[in-house]
């Protein structure tokens, strides 16, 4: 099957989950962030549905694959993340979103999926994010990266 | 709590890692949806489109479970606020190389140290923020 088929499909299933799961409600998000009387557990079921899918999964049908011929069943490679370093700018980035999530409510995958409901907040929030992520890969990234090597 | 409503948490869930375990099988990529957005600003990305339809299958997804009588709840965070969030969200996951799924469900699914030091540090962040403001 094409790739970008799969990418569809695939994307269909995301957003589905997404609104299944209730992760797209702000006020559920809240609920599980903030520790109160009324606390909401249900985002720990997310993660939890999520991971108890992804964890067994990955051993038995993904890993043999990185181990061997390090290639999708389409035959394109397995394209995980290199990166190991747990560095300020790790700690840093989550420290920042982890803030910026936990004001509103709302991370990249619901905000995008929320964009169907046509409300300004939702639109306000995910138009800031582009700006951001914008700014960071055009200029303050480069910038870093040219007082490191100046330095 | 009752059961009814921690269900579809679990089966929404469940969905989410479905999707990113049959994307990483057959495509061989990583569906982090922060990384999976900010790619959509890079025109001509070496990486190809396969975001783009992504992204407009979740839009389509969503839509679908609207059509299926999913509600779609009600956002009424302030638009000041909604800006804030969104700054912080796009630097902070561009920084950290990822967000909620990219760490939470790909990276800890792979039990990636890397992944599991991110989530647990915006978990962290988040629930300080939160139950401060609210």
């Amino acid at each position: 099957m094409n790739a970008k088929l799969i990418a569809l499909l695939c994307g269909v299933v995301f957003g589905l989950g997404m609104m299944i799961s209730g992760m797209v409600n702000p006020n559920n998000v809240l609920g599980f962030l903030t520790l109160s009387a009324s606390w909401n557990p249900s985002l720990a079921f997310v993660m939890g549905g999520a991971l108890a899918v992804f964890i067994p999964a990955y051993q038995w049908l993904i890993k043999p694959r990185v181990d061997a011929s390090k290639t999708a069943l389409t035959g394109q490679p397995l394209q995980l993340p290199a990166n190991k370093q747990i560095d300020g700018k790790l700690l840093a980035g989550a420290s920042l979103f982890g803030i910026g999530w936990g004001v509103a409510g709302i991370c990249p995958g619901p905000g995008l999926t929320m964009l169907i409901s046509g409300q300004p907040p939702v639109w306000v929030f995910f138009v800031s994010m582009l700006a951001a992520m914008f700014a960071y890969q055009r200029l303050i990234e480069p910038l870093s990266r040219a007082t490191k090597s100046s330095a | 709590m009752t059961l009814n409503s921690l269900l579809p948490a679990l089966l929404g869930g469940a969905l989410l890692g479905l999707s990113a375990v049959a994307l990483l099988l057959y495509t061989g990529r990583i569906a982090g949806i922060s990384g999976i957005v900010a790619s959509l600003l890079s025109k001509g990305s070496l990486r190809g489109p396969w975001q783009l339809w992504f992204a407009g299958g979740m839009l389509l997804g969503g839509s679908m479970a609207v059509l299926a009588g999913v509600p779609l709840p009600a956002v009424t965070v302030p638009l000041p606020i909604a800006v804030i969030a969104g700054v912080l969200v796009g630097i902070g996951s561009r920084m950290a190389n990822g967000c909620t799924s990219g760490h939470g469900i790909c990276g800890i699914g792979r039990l990636s140290l890397r992944s599991i030091v991110a989530t647990t540090v915006f978990m962290l962040c988040a629930m300080i923020t939160a139950t401060l403001i609210h």
